[in-house]
């Protein structure tokens, strides 16, 4: 089976014409002259995303930089998730999604017909809520992205997995145990063996969806200290419920609200004190959500 | 706990308390007489089978034995399991069971070559593949086509498979006419020729292997799709989401991430298709027939054991004679085969359990 056929009803109606593409380009460039210097590698406009006649996300409009930690906040239900996948299409899994407006990575809209689903996973990681091994031997978890990408015969295979445990700070734990079950590991030790497992295919973008929340305060720690040095060499986008979190980790901050509405997307430090926004104050406020 | 002296607490219990624990207990014992009943059959099952089993190679039962009755041998074991000739009821009668466990195992092996493919490809496509709407519709066809009684079955074989399938089989590679052989015939003096004349002067008639194992290995497809894919549903949906996220294909995820997780149950629908195939009756019996041939040549007629035990047991040798008592030997032979294939049911379902939680 092709790989580019995961969900077909949806392809047509993201399909982009010309002129948005022009107007696309009109905003990349202005956002060059602003304040920060870095490339953006995803830009969304006007992007919407519906559950069947359910609407997740709201005509939302963001440029995320590269090499920089963006976290995205907001209540319960506001979207969050949703934004996330549809940035390396994993809503294509859900048959009821639909998505409208444009969404660019490096410039490139993902939602064009000619974008292969599984091309664009191969240069975005994700990292989920729970830690999810796969029930094989940690050596194979960190492995498996290379082997099904095909890229493990023109690899050292052994170096590409201990860079890819090193890089996610859990090789001094695991050396000498490779072959054990990833299961057998910590839920802390699983969360860090799914991030080497994302890295280790060396993505563009580490998508990160509530990575902390089902982890004590110390494995949640381990993984911030670790989110804080990837992004030297990765652009992370990262979803949390945990404002401190945001507050302390990311250069970025975008406040999503119910309705699936970006309402307020800036430096973290500017949201933090000083949003634009009298309902992004509220929220952080702890006055909802 | 009534006797102690009460102190005014609320914990030591009343008499409405009393009597829930009652019912609790006897609760307790009507549950514990049903689970009882099918332990008391199946050893009661056994007994029988090898008290009778015992009067066929020793000529007594073993009640008989111990109550001082003489012991003679009948038919030796050495005769029994390595004799290749099987006729208790002939005119001169032969014990070899041979050809009747081969004609067994040869349904079985054949229906497991049929049904564990087509399943498993079944189970995954229904299971990775399909959408939501053409799994709900095509699941239950399949519980339907394992809910059609074996005698159906039968005579699916005995107006289908055998005049259509396996006679336009026969004809084609015994007669050896036609465009698509014309095609092959450089294989003709390595492939088709051994073959025609090694079932030259085969007749089809109205009993085959081949019909047997084909009517058995399609009615436990349902076995293996149905138990395969719920255990392919049980994979956690996150392992999946944890796969595609990282660029790989359905048929990589299917391969490398479903099937190794939900290994197990997949093993266990197996070794369910098997026993039901060693054990069938009525389907293979109308389709293969009851000629204890030991041959491996799929248009010949064999007989299973259970084709066997049906023949006896209608047939008109008189209870207590050897020929009769036969019925047990084969019948306990048969019960070991699936007793054994329960036991390792159960030891593959362990050791990949430990692998894969």
């Amino acid at each position: 089976m092709s790989s580019n056929t995961t969900d077909t009803s949806n392809e047509t109606e993201s399909t982009t014409d010309e002129s948005s593409t022009l107007i696309e380009t009109e905003v990349s460039v202005d956002s060059q002259r602003s304040q920060t210097p870095t490339e953006t590698v995803v830009s969304a406009t006007n992007l919407s995303v519906s559950y069947g006649e359910q609407r997740a996300l709201s005509d939302v409009s963001i440029e995320i930089p590269e090499n920089k930690v963006t976290a995205i906040i907001g209540p319960s239900g506001c979207g969050k998730s949703t934004f996330l996948r549809s940035i390396n299409r994993m809503n294509d899994r859900i048959p009821s999604c639909s998505v409208d407006g444009e969404l660019r990575f490096k410039g490139t809209n993902v939602y064009a017909d000619h974008v292969d689903p599984v091309a664009l996973r191969r240069t975005i990681g994700q990292v989920f809520q729970a830690p999810n091994p796969f029930p094989k031997s940690i050596y194979d978890n960190v492995a498996y992205g290379l082997r099904i990408q095909g890229k493990a015969d023109d690899v050292d295979l052994d170096e590409a997995v201990e860079r890819a445990l090193r890089g996610a700070a859990l090789w001094d734990e695991v050396d000498g145990q490779l072959e054990e079950s990833g299961l057998d590991l910590s839920g802390g030790q699983q969360q860090r063996l799914c991030i080497a497992r994302a890295i280790a295919p060396d993505p563009e973008v580490i998508l990160m969806d509530e990575p902390t929340s089902a982890l004590d305060p110390v494995a949640a720690s381990k993984i911030e200290d670790l989110i804080d040095e990837l992004v030297s060499e990765y652009t992370v986008i990262i979803v949390t419920h945990n404002m401190q979190q945001a507050a302390r980790i990311s250069d970025k901050t975008a406040v999503f609200l119910t309705g699936g509405e970006l309402v307020e997307f800036d430096d973290t430090a500017t949201v933090f004190e000083n949003p634009a926004d009298s309902r992004v104050e509220d929220y952080i406020t702890g006055k909802f959500g | 706990m009534s006797t102690e002296p009460q102190s005014g607490s609320g914990i030591s219990g009343d008499d409405s308390l009393e009597d829930a624990h009652e019912k609790n207990k006897r609760v307790r014992r009507v549950l514990f007489g049903c689970a009882t009943v099918t332990v008391v059959t199946t050893v009661a099952i056994f007994l029988v089978l090898f008290d009778n089993a015992a009067s066929y190679f020793f000529g007594a039962r073993i009640s008989e034995m111990i109550a001082g009755g003489g012991i003679e041998r009948t038919v030796t074991f050495t005769e029994f399991f390595t004799g290749t000739r099987w006729a208790p009821d002939h005119s001169t009668p032969a014990h070899g069971v041979l050809p009747i466990v081969w004609g067994t195992l040869a349904i079985t092996i054949g229906a497991g070559l049929v049904s564990i493919p087509i399943g498993t490809a079944t189970a995954l496509y229904l299971s990775e593949y399909a959408n939501t709407e053409t799994r709900n519709k095509l699941k239950p066809l399949l519980e339907v086509l394992a809910g059609i009684p074996t005698i159906v079955y039968g005579y699916f074989a005995v107006s289908f498979l055998t005049p259509v399938v396996v006679g336009g089989i026969a004809s084609n590679i015994i007669n050896p006419t036609g465009a698509w052989l014309e095609s092959v015939s450089f294989l003709a003096p390595f492939v088709i020729e051994p073959v025609a004349e090694w079932m030259m002067g085969v007749r089809v008639g109205r009993y085959s292997l081949l019909a047997g194992i084909l009517v058995v290995g399609t009615m436990t497809i349902p076995m293996v799709s149905s138990i395969s894919e719920d255990a392919m549903q049980a994979v956690p949906d996150d392992l999946r989401n944890g796969a595609y996220a990282l660029g790989a294909t359905k048929y990589q995820v299917s391969l490398r991430i479903v099937l190794p997780a939900a290994v197990s149950g997949i093993f266990a629908s197996y070794i369910l298709a098997l026993s039901r195939a060693i054990g069938e009756t009525m389907a293979v019996t109308l389709a293969a027939g009851f000629n204890a041939n030991l041959t491996a040549n799929p248009f010949d007629e064999i007989m299973t054991m259970t084709a066997y035990l049906v023949s006896m047991a209608r047939g008109t040798s008189a209870v207590g004679t050897v020929e009769y008592q036969s019925l047990f030997a084969v019948g306990l032979l048969l019960f070991l085969m699936t007793l054994s294939m329960n036991l390792l049911n159960d030891r593959m379902k362990r050791r990949f359990q430990e692998e894969y939680r």
